[in-house]
């Protein structure tokens, strides 16, 4: 299994990768870790006629907080993000989630930004910033917008961003962190695409009540989904055992999964909703603790 | 940059401290560039598609997948392989711990799951069995049950927090375990 021959062009700037990228059109496909397309080119289901290969950018490597927002540069290592003192600090909900993510062979090399762009549905990171509420920044030759990430998912492997576009990074909202936060995925082993994730971020106020919720599934959809019931039912409210049930039921009507080789549609919604009770009791239980302490 | 499907680009690197300097296509793999082009094929290659982890190698001391890079993307990079272990004729003590306590039987994967062990020992100073299960999921191993591979990743820890990895080969030890304990 050898990739089809390509032409592979190494700019030296982001504006040069964008020249590239306009020039080439649909003929010409970014690399950066390769973690998820050189499976891809070797395997040959995709024969790109050109290869631009971003992963020297060093422009685009940094973690940093500026004001209320945490920045991640696209092609920051998610084996730096996942030890990343910082964002253990800012967003507990990411550093959680990243161990899950392949195997620490992979994380070495992919890119944060990478697994985000790939969107597939079972992935970790896509869930994650979209229950932290995060936007991207995608630039071309010709522009730089910011999309929520919440619009950025179209389908299977499908974003917003278009051909002549790269990612450049990724914000997270850090003025309220919340104290209540849970990633939890159920796979076949450990490494695997998750048949099913979920992810919570949770806070409770001086009566321990809900006060914000946000919780995401992965693996039922061809995006990540909020699961928008829950927060309508549960706002307000103490998590009891009834209303936890509730919650999960609620969480996993919201869906409609596919069933394929790896999982029937009827064992992903069961999963789906044990998963989303896990994920709301462990978040509700470290929103109380964290309550006393700090603001 | 600009390298043509068809040209050849003289691609420079380092790999166990020695320089190289090869004409390769942009589509060689890594894995395939060490083994063919360098002619160490201490590096082996099972899956081509990132799942077995035989292909590991360090990149500027981190353990990754050399069938999930491109060579052409390693230029200027220090690579060790498994061939860049032992020094001067003697095992790193990676390799002893895997003799001594049966880590290995047909040895297929085993420089991949070294070479990922020794950036694990750098990171991790003192790792409970989990972490270590939780380092070795990036590798297949159809063999031996991954119990002694667990054994002989501690016990190389164990030694280096009392302070005592030897540095050479220690003959005795190799077969302490087919000989029954009095």
């Amino acid at each position: 299994m050898k990739p089809a021959a390509f032409d592979y062009l190494r700019p030296s700037t982001v504006e040069e990768a964008c020249q590239y990228l306009q020039e080439y059109g649909e003929e010409g496909k970014l690399i950066a870790g390769g973690q998820s397309l050189v499976p891809i080119l070797n395997m040959r289901l995709s024969t790109p006629e050109c290869l631009i290969d971003i992963s020297g950018l060093e422009e685009l490597k940094y973690i940093r907080e500026e004001g209320d927002w945490l920045h991640i540069g696209a092609l920051t290592r998610q084996r730096d993000v996942e030890r990343s003192a910082l964002v253990r600090e800012k967003t507990p909900l990411l550093a959680e989630a990243l161990p899950y993510i392949g195997h620490m062979q992979t994380r070495n090399r992919g890119t944060f930004g990478g697994s985000l762009v790939h969107a597939d549905p079972t992935a970790e990171i896509p869930l994650s910033l979209l229950a932290l509420q995060a936007a991207v920044v995608i630039q071309s030759a010709e522009e730089i917008r910011a999309v929520d990430v919440e619009d950025f998912f179209i389908t299977y492997l499908t974003t917003d961003l278009m051909p002549n576009e790269i990612l450049r990074e990724v914000k997270i909202p850090t003025r309220h962190i919340p104290k209540g936060y849970s990633f939890q995925e159920y796979s076949r082993k450990h490494g695997d695409f998750a048949l099913v994730s979920a992810a919570c971020v949770l806070d409770v106020d001086e009566q321990e009540r809900i006060a914000s919720v946000r919780l995401t599934l992965g693996g039922v959809d061809a995006v990540p989904v909020l699961a928008r019931e829950v927060e309508g039912l549960i706002l307000g409210e103490k998590l009891t055992d009834s209303l936890l049930l509730e919650a999960s039921r609620a969480a996993a009507a919201d869906i409609d999964p596919e069933g394929d080789l790896h999982a029937s549609r009827e064992y992903r919604l069961h999963l789906a909703q044990v998963f989303a009770a896990r994920v709301l009791e462990t978040a509700y239980h470290r929103a109380v603790l964290g309550k006393g302490s700090a603001t | 940059m600009q390298v043509k499907r068809e040209e050849r680009y003289s691609l420079r690197l380092q790999v166990n401290g020695k320089r190289y300097e090869e004409q390769v296509e942009p589509r060689k793999l890594l894995s395939d560039f060490l083994r063919e082009d360098c002619g160490l094929t201490g590096t082996h290659v099972g899956c081509e598609h990132g799942v077995c982890g035989a292909c590991t190698v360090l990149v500027d001391g981190r353990a990754v997948r050399s069938c999930l890079i491109l060579a052409i993307q390693a230029e200027g990079a220090d690579i060790t392989t498994v061939e860049g272990l032992a020094k001067d004729g003697k095992p790193h003590p990676l390799q002893e711990a895997f003799s001594e306590c049966h880590a290995l039987q047909c040895g297929f994967c085993t420089p991949g799951i070294l070479m990922s062990s020794v950036e694990f020992l750098q990171t991790h100073a003192d790792p409970g069995k989990e972490e270590i299960a939780d380092m070795l999921s990036g590798h297949l191993c159809r063999c031996t049950g991954y119990k002694g591979i667990v054994e002989a990743v501690q016990q190389v820890a164990d030694r280096r927090k009392e302070g005592e990895v030897r540095e050479s080969g220690d003959p005795v030890s190799i077969c302490s375990r087919t000989t029954p304990t009095v």
